[in-house]
């Protein structure tokens, strides 16, 4: 094997443009003549619309062009990209998600008009000339409301605000109602998961392009899927054919979810663009971000567990309000559904589980998968109530969760939420866990705190996620209206180099550094002759793009498999060079030879022979030495790992103080050991800002209080401890070639629950009756729960 | 950001009859505002830069005073100011290192946002704000949240601060803007002693008179053990209750006095 393949923790090749400022994002590309677009924006959360003027807006100085609602009447809605159907079986509820706000606005913020001009500052000015007199209706805002239909409808064409009512799994919800009826003992719990904020670095941008000379259009935009969104411009929103349409995601400064989708600004530049003949382009500034980008989690869950006396489960019961704010964004229906309620059986071998769960418009952001999408959720309702549980029982938290956990020789295991898990050794997490995090220091760890005046408290979780949805044919049959496969072209070039182009879209992931390391691992050449391309349609096969930790479990398969054919085809132009058959030539570290004498041909010189094709066997193989392959798994993947956690609390402030964070994670094998440690330490801050930090919050009337960085709490370095990560106790995914599960979520899904279960313990053994306190877990919030 | 027209004076006296323009803003650091005049918040059509004119930028301590010119950065404040030490360290913790080296001590103050750490600092030092007009005392100044006895076109010059037997700043961070949720300034002069209040009260910042009395006789911890302020006054909003930000004017000022 070469310097570099599979496991090496080689650097990032893309982190010299990073870090040298020598990136390119959508908004450092300004074409000639560049035209600058600024969107009118809803101040009023619900409102009618009854006239919109906007001709003192057109005269004004630059002003090329004013879109409104109308202009959009006759093209397409922005789709959802899965039917959920409800309990009774009636299909979800689907109200158009116009380009521009027509007839109604639904959320401060939703776009009404839109301005082009040939300066950003002429778009702004005229926009504030616009004339809308939009009549403010009452708004939906609290879920509860919502969903009693008491008073106003976000869609009055639906007659409802529940967008779908959905029971998982529907035919095992008598016999866990009746479990938990019998059951000795049963834990419930009522928690919110608290609404964030994606907030990534780089502002959503777009830049639309048409050639009147050829008819096509060119979008280059801050996308994690660009496939993804040309599908859904052409075939749902604009129609303009894929054919004539190309979509450019260049460098891109984070998505966690926020870029998959595709919005109505998009749409709106390339139609601009091809009525004016000049480029146009749109930079979201942070208000803006706050305001339109899809916000994540807002889940309002009740969760019951039932167990023996000595612990062994019986049943989970979840009901669920999940808001999908004003309109349904592209995967908003599937992430409160199939990547959340089919996670309900954790890792445990529970016999009954029940979720349902209401989906609810409300006069807020859209709402949709934010990094973990679904599984957050359902870890952080599950290892709540468990930890809750346990301290009801007077059981350690750690002897309940072995108790239960599914065992290592019961793989593949079928979970009581439907899902078959294929590999996983959760004792081993967990023994690893009481080591690292040295458990058994942790009261005299305790004792120190206290006389510093602080509360001390140890947290754990055990959690399990699915990554790399698939397969088609399942998720067709559960409602998803796209496949979820990836695509790999691998092009050997005549001098020996490698060009691969992906599916997958690299945000921040590394994927230029470790991609690579499969190829050169699999060829046995240098990783450093190897280059991914990735983020244009024209130039690399349909793929799915990069969400759900889905790159390497799923792209990374395909790059395996097309390089699998390119070594069959290798294969047998060096058998030709070497006068022998196929069947009898060896390959490894980059030279194939035959076995028993010493005639080898290099990998190079096969290339070579490959595009410069004297002396060969035309007839029977053909030149060139280039493969693609499509690769729809067979299953998910199921990352999963223990966490543990200690917290300290100022009793006189309610303050947090992280002392410890320990991440053990399963993600099988691992590529590239530094990326995935970046990416474990990613989501653990994010995740560790959704436990203490981040809160997005409207008011009764629909506004959001918490609008800007001054209100809206990131996690900073100095709120975060120093990380453990170790992902050495790993089992292989049993279904795709390379045998890794996918990490990029993980740490986001494993550390809220931990937080909180820290917090929560400091509090009891500091004497505090206190079994609960929702996120973020504030400073404000603890000393009122402690205060109560 | 709206058109505006930039005056670069060379003197206070230049500076000061620039801002007898229509419309005239000074311009200090530019940390709040520019901000709001960049999501078009604000729309001064003549800035008036104060920041590079060198009689108002510096740093000396005589005769027991500390004098900051009011254009002087919190980074300088931070870095020259020894000779008061809590005041020192109060500027070293506004914001970040950004913020730091733009924001002016003068600008703070006039701006008066009931969060800053520089009224605290002030009220509770009982300093001196020097202007291009008269001297008026802290306890006179601070009238209002965002509002103060300066005149239209006033401009701060100089703060001058008594420099007290023992001081100490505690600031407990707002979790996203990391202005004072809320501050407590504590400064002993002799027997007399001061305590400032930042970040709690609807009113803006305030001396907290009941605490004052109980460690001008006694300055111990215990001595203001059992006051409260009126939670009646006190800001209510996402980050704190109004009855936890009372709370922790207490828990504060007890640790304030503990670190004097």
């Amino acid at each position: 094997m070469p310097d570099g393949g599979i496991g090496a923790p080689t650097k990032r090749r893309e982190d010299t443009r990073f870090l040298t400022g020598r990136g390119k994002y959508t908004d450092d590309f300004t074409p000639q003549n560049t035209s600058y677009c600024a969107f009118a924006r809803s101040q009023v959360a619900n409102g009618k619309i009854k006239s919109i003027d906007t001709s003192a807006a057109a005269a004004m100085p630059g002003v090329l062009a004013i879109f409104t609602g109308e202009d959009f009447v006759e093209v397409g809605g922005n789709p959802a990209g899965w039917a959920i159907v409800s309990r009774d079986g009636e299909p979800m509820k689907e109200p158009k998600r116009p380009v521009l706000a027509h007839g109604k606005v639904r959320h401060v913020g939703d776009a009404y008009a839109a301005v082009i001009a040939d300066t950003l500052e002429e778009a702004m000015d005229a926009v504030e000339a616009i004339e809308a007199d939009i009549e403010e209706l009452d708004a939906v805002v609290d879920m509860a409301s919502a969903v009693a239909n008491s008073g106003t409808l976000v869609h009055d064409e639906i007659g409802t605000n529940t967008c779908f009512d959905w029971g998982w799994i529907e035919d095992n919800r008598a016999a866990t109602d009746e479990a938990i009826k019998k059951a000795p003992h049963v834990t419930t719990l009522e928690l919110i998961n608290n609404r964030l904020v994606p907030n990534a670095l780089e502002p959503r941008c777009s830049i639309g392009e048409y050639d009147p000379g050829t008819g096509d259009y060119k979008l280059t935009t801050t996308s994690q899927n660009p496939h993804l969104s040309r599908l859904l411009i052409s075939a749902f929103v604009l129609g303009i054919p894929e054919n004539k349409l190309t979509v450019l995601a260049p460098d891109v400064g984070g998505g966690f979810g926020s870029k998959i989708y595709h919005y109505g600004e998009e749409a709106l530049v390339l139609a601009a663009a091809k009525k004016l003949g000049r480029p146009v382009k749109w930079t979201a500034t942070r208000t803006e971000a706050f305001l339109s980008d899809a916000h994540g989690r807002d889940h309002v869950t009740k969760i019951e567990l039932a167990c023996e006396k000595d612990g062994t489960f019986i049943a989970f019961r979840t009901e669920t309000m999940a808001n999908v704010g004003a309109y349904l964004s592209n995967f908003s229906t599937a992430t409160p559904t199939f990547l959340h309620g089919t996670l309900m059986a954790g890792n445990y071998t529970v016999p009954n589980v029940y979720v349902n769960v209401k989906a609810v418009f409300t006069n807020t952001a859209p709402v949709d998968a934010y990094r973990g999408a679904g599984r957050p959720e359902a870890t952080y309702s599950l290892e709540r109530v468990i930890d809750k549980c346990a301290r009801e029982l007077g059981m350690d938290p750690v002897e309940i969760r072995r108790k239960n956990f599914i065992k290592k020789d019961q793989y593949p295991y079928a979970s009581a939420a439907g899902l078959e898990y294929d590999s996983g050794n959760y004792d081993a997490l967990m023994d690893g866990l009481e080591k690292t995090a040295d458990f058994a220091g942790f009261e005299a760890r305790r004792a120190e705190s206290a006389k510093q005046g602080k509360l001390r408290g140890l947290g754990i979780n055990a959690y399990i996620e699915a990554c790399g949805i698939a397969p088609s044919n399942l998720v067709g049959i559960l409602g998803a209206r796209v496949g979820l496969y990836d695509a790999a072209t691998v092009r050997v070039n005549p001098t020996g180099n490698i060009s691969v182009m992906v599916g997958a879209h690299s945000h921040g992931q590394g994927h230029e550094t470790a991609f690579p390391q499969i190829v050169a691992d699999m060829l046995g050449v240098d990783p450093e002759t190897i280059d991914i391309v990735h983020g244009d349609t024209s130039k690399i096969p349909f793929g799915m793009g990069t969400y759900g930790s889905r790159s390497l479990a799923v792209c990374g398969s395909a790059v395996f498999r097309a390089t699998e054919k390119i070594i069959v085809k290798a294969t047998a132009i060096a058998a030709h060079m070497l006068e022998d058959e196929p069947d009898n030539i060896d390959f490894s570290d980059g030279v194939f030879s035959i076995a028993g004498t010493n005639k080898s041909v290099g990998f190079g010189d096969v290339a070579l022979k490959a595009y410069i094709p004297h002396e060969y066997p035309i007839e029977g193989l053909e030149p060139g030495l280039e493969e693609t392959a499509f690769y729809d798994p067979a299953n998910f993947t199921y990352p999963s790992g223990a966490y543990a956690s200690e917290v300290e609390v100022d009793p006189e402030t309610g303050k947090v103080t992280i002392c410890s964070m320990v991440a053990l994670d399963d993600f099988g094998v691992v590529v590239n050991p530094m990326i995935v440690t970046g990416q474990v330490e990613g989501g653990l801050a994010q995740g560790i800002g959704q436990a203490l930090l981040e809160n997005s919050v409207y008011d009764d009337n629909g506004q959001l209080l918490s609008g800007s960085l001054m209100d809206y709490a990131m996690p900073r370095a100095d709120d975060l401890p120093s990380f453990v990560v170790d992902h050495s106790h790993a089992t292989r995914c049993n279904h795709n070639p390379i045998g890794s599960k996918g990490c990029g979520e993980a740490g986001a899904i494993g550390s809220p629950p931990t937080i909180v279960n820290a917090v929560v313990d400091a509090l009891a053994r500091g004497g505090h009756d206190v079994d609960h306190i929702d996120m973020p877990v504030s400073p404000s919030r603890v000393w009122a729960a402690m205060n109560k | 950001m709206y058109d505006f027209d930039l005056v670069i004076p060379s003197s206070v006296a230049d500076a000061a009859s620039a801002m007898k323009a229509d419309g005239a803003q000074a311009l200090g650091g530019g940390q709040t505002l520019l901000p709001t005049m960049k999501q078009r918040l604000a729309a001064p059509e003549v800035l008036v830069k104060l920041s590079d004119l060198a009689e108002m930028v510096g740093v000396s301590a005589a005769s027991g005073i500390l004098r900051v010119g009011g254009a002087t950065t919190h980074a300088q404040v931070a870095e020259e100011g020894a000779a008061y030490p809590a005041l020192a360290a109060l500027a070293g913790n506004i914001g970040d290192p950004a913020v730091r080296n733009r924001g002016t001590i003068g600008g703070s103050i006039a701006n008066n946002d009931p969060a800053a750490c520089y009224p605290a600092g002030a009220l509770g030092s009982g300093a001196t704000i020097i202007t291009d007009r008269r001297e008026i005392a802290a306890d006179d100044f601070f009238t209002d949240l965002f509002e103060t006895a300066l005149d239209e076109g006033e401009i701060i010059t100089a703060v001058n601060f008594p420099i007290p037997d023992a001081a100490n700043y505690q600031k407990f961070d707002q979790p996203a803007s990391r202005f004072a949720l809320v501050g407590v300034f504590v400064a002993r002069f002799g027997d007399a002693v001061r305590v400032a209040v930042t970040g709690a009260s609807n009113g803006g910042v305030f001396r907290w008179s009941v605490a004052e009395e109980a460690l001008s006789a006694d300055f111990s911890a215990s001595a203001v053990e059992g006051l409260a302020v009126n939670a009646g006054d006190m800001i209510s909003d996402l980050h704190g209750s109004a009855a936890y930000r009372a709370h922790l004017i207490g828990v504060l000022t007890r640790r304030a006095v503990q670190s004097c």
